[in-house]
Formats: C-alpha cells, structure tokens, sequence
C-alpha cells in the first residue's frame, strides 16, 4: 500500500481549512493525515481536546466526514456504539457499504481520561482504530501535565523551579499498555514520517477488530518552540530514539523505521522551551538520565523484535 | 466576518452542524503576524511535502502540481518554507 501523495492530493481534504487551531499546529497536522490515508468513507468519534475544539467552533465545522463528539473521557465508547450500530444496520440489509471508524482523542483523552473506555472497547473487540495524538500535555485547558508529559518537562502544573526540575514522574508507555490487550494492530508514529504514518493508518483498516495507532503531534505552544519547527521536532523524536516507530502485529514487535544513526536526545530538548531549564548546569544529570532513559527503551524493543515477540 | 448568529429558534436540535466543512466560511488568514509564504515556480518539483504537512489545508494543489497558497487561511506558520527540500518557498514580510 504505497503513499502516493499526488493520487491522495485528487480527492481533497477532509479536513478543511478555517479550524481554528494555532498556527503550526501538530496535531492538526496528524488528523489531515489520518483522514487523506483513511478516505471518504470514514465516520469520526472525537474526544474532547483541542482538536474537537478548534474544529468544532457552532456553527462551523472543518470535517469533511460524519463526526461525533461526546464527552472527554468516552470516545472509544462512543465509537463502539456507532460501529454495533451499523452492524446491527448492516444485518437488516440497510446498509452495504464498507466504512472505516474512526476515534480520535488527544493524550489527556487517551493515556488519562479516556484510558478505561477505550481499554473497554479494545477487549470487547469492536472494528475500530482508536487514534491517539499524543502532545505530551493537556493544552487545551493551559498547558497542564498529563500522563504523556515526559520526566522533565515545564508544564504549569510541573513548573520548573527552585523545588523541582519540571515534571518529576516518567511518561507511561501507552502503546505498550494497549498492546498488552493482544489486540490485531498497535503501531506508534510521528507526523513528520507522514509515509509511515499514512502507512499505518491504512494497514489498521484493513485488520478487522480493533486497532490503536499512537502519533507524537509537537505542540508550538505547550512545547515553547517556533511554529516553522513543528516538522522538524517530530523528525529529530524520531532520529533521537525518543519516539521510536514500531508496530506489533498479533503479538509481535517490528520497527518499522530506524534511524540510520541515533541522535543525542539533547538535540530534540534543546529545540524546545519546556526543557530549556534542564540545561543549567545543576540540572544537566537529568539530561544524561534521560538519555539512559532512552536507550534502555530502545534496547528493549530491538529485543523484543529479535526475540520475534 | 462571522455571519449573522441564528437566533434559538433557528437553532439545530442538538447544535448539530450539517454543513460539512463549513469553517471554510471564516477566514483565518488575518491570523498572520507579518509574514507570508511565498512560491518560486522555478525551483519547485511539485514533491508536494508542503501540501502533506500544511496544518491548515492551505496548499493550492490542481493536476499534481503545487499552484500556491490560500492566503484566505494560511495562518503563516511557516512550516511549508522550512521543509521545503529545494528551498523554493520563502517567508516574505507582508503589510498590515
């Protein structure tokens, strides 16, 4: 299923201009991409977050596809409903075509708020991709640590000071947590690997069951950088080891793009406001422990690939 | 540049929206602090990255090739400029 970006450049966006998200947004970013690999024939089920927001100001609407919003903590409920729906529909032969469903929730939505609704819905085996775009923050709501903010980190509720470095805890690894449920598909990636990515989407929708893909969308605001640089940071997650893309298949771990030669962390902190305290020389240890942090990480999924696990 | 609000007797049961794609009717070009993007023609390959990784579907594409830039809603974030492998768009100063 090779990307070709001027076939999928003919049949229009699906998500429009006029949103209202900053500019330089990540996030928007990972939800046009997701729509241009899934095609017209795709419902949405969207938690709240910045993008059910800045999409969805009354009276206007920048989706192109039927969406849904109900509640922070319940879009993997909401779309499971809607996929046993047009099961129930597709039964009594009112309907025949095929149709992707999508949920998308941000971090706070996913790792946090909505982690027991979409663990519901995984284990119930609904047809579903849950797609999680992951901006290491609540932002929406003012910058606000959530269970995604990475060990270091300035967010208003982890402000860097004189009592702490930033954010004191290490991110919970969700993609993990979610394959843990031995679901079809789990795959991680990042919007400036938009082939990857793109990739991914559209193997998840050719599984039947339910799928999770977690994408690292940079956030301008909440990550204090230039709105030109939202590309490049997702690209130096990757070349730094930071976000590593991988996706386990039945059970099974495969990278699915490597960095041809790893990047010091520092490179990707240093890009980026929310870190900019971690280089004082007091807290320069914090660097090196997230690095080891990084390493180990990768060390484990290269062996649980060779493993064949 | 918003429409006439509906009073709550126009209103849609449920705030439902069905005009898809409506928020092309509110313009976000002013958002722009100063400066736009700008095209050389002569250097552009049609890759097309701009277009994949505009934020705000804000790139002109028409029978493959890369036209220009909706300056309507192109909020100037410049991302477009930075990944452009050949260089062949520029962040301009533009007037107020």
């Amino acid at each position: 299923m090779a990307i070709n970006l001027k076939e999928l450049s003919k049949q229009g966006d699906f998500l429009t201009s006029g949103h209202r998200a900053c500019a330089g947004c990540g996030p928007a970013i990972a939800l046009r991409q997701a729509l241009l690999a899934a095609g017209k024939d795709t419902v949405v089920a969207n938690a709240t977050g910045c993008m059910e927001v800045v999409t969805t100001i009354f009276p206007y609407t920048a989706w192109k596809v039927p969406w849904i919003h109900s509640l922070f903590e319940n879009a993997a409920a909401t779309i499971s409903g809607v996929e046993a729906a047009y099961k129930a529909l597709k039964r009594k032969g009112k309907i025949s075509k095929d149709i992707n469903f999508i949920a998308f929730g941000g971090d706070g939505g996913t790792y946090d708020i909505g982690l027991q609704a979409l663990s519901g819905t995984m284990e119930r085996g609904h047809n579903i991709l849950y797609i999680c775009y992951d901006n290491e923050a609540y932002m929406n709501t003012g910058i606000q640590r959530s269970g995604a903010t990475p060990y270091g980190a300035h967010t208003t509720t982890s402000p860097a000071g004189k009592k702490i470095p930033g954010k004191t805890q290490w991110r919970k690894d969700l993609t993990e947590i979610i394959a843990a449920h031995d679901i079809p598909y789990v795959a991680q990636a990042t919007i400036s690997e938009w082939r990857d990515y793109m990739g991914k989407v559209q193997k998840a929708l050719s599984i039947k069951g339910p799928k999770f893909i977690n994408v690292l969308a940079p956030c301008q605001l909440g990550w204090y950088y230039k709105s030109e640089d939202t590309i490049k940071i997702a690209n130096l997650a990757f070349r730094t080891r930071f976000w590593p893309l991988y996706e386990v298949e039945n059970g099974v771990h495969r990278i699915t793009k490597e960095p041809k030669k790893a990047v010091p962390v520092e490179e990707w902190l240093k890009l980026q406001g929310r870190f900019r305290h971690l280089f004082k020389d007091e807290n320069r240890k914090i660097i090196e422990k997230i690095q080891k942090r990084v390493d180990e990480r990768w060390k484990r999924l290269k062996a649980l690939e060779e493993a064949g696990l | 540049m918003a429409e006439k609000k509906r009073g709550w007797k126009e209103l849609p049961i449920g705030a439902i929206i069905d005009e898809a794609g409506s928020s092309e009717k509110f313009k976000t070009g002013d958002w722009r602090e100063g400066r736009k993007p700008v095209l050389n023609k002569d250097k552009c390959t049609n890759c097309l990255l701009c277009w994949i990784f505009c934020p705000d579907s804000a790139i002109i594409v028409s029978n493959n090739e890369m036209k220009g830039f909706k300056y309507d809603y192109c909020k100037g974030c410049g991302i477009c400029a930075n990944q452009c492998p050949i260089g062949a768009i520029e962040m301009v100063p533009e007037e107020e």
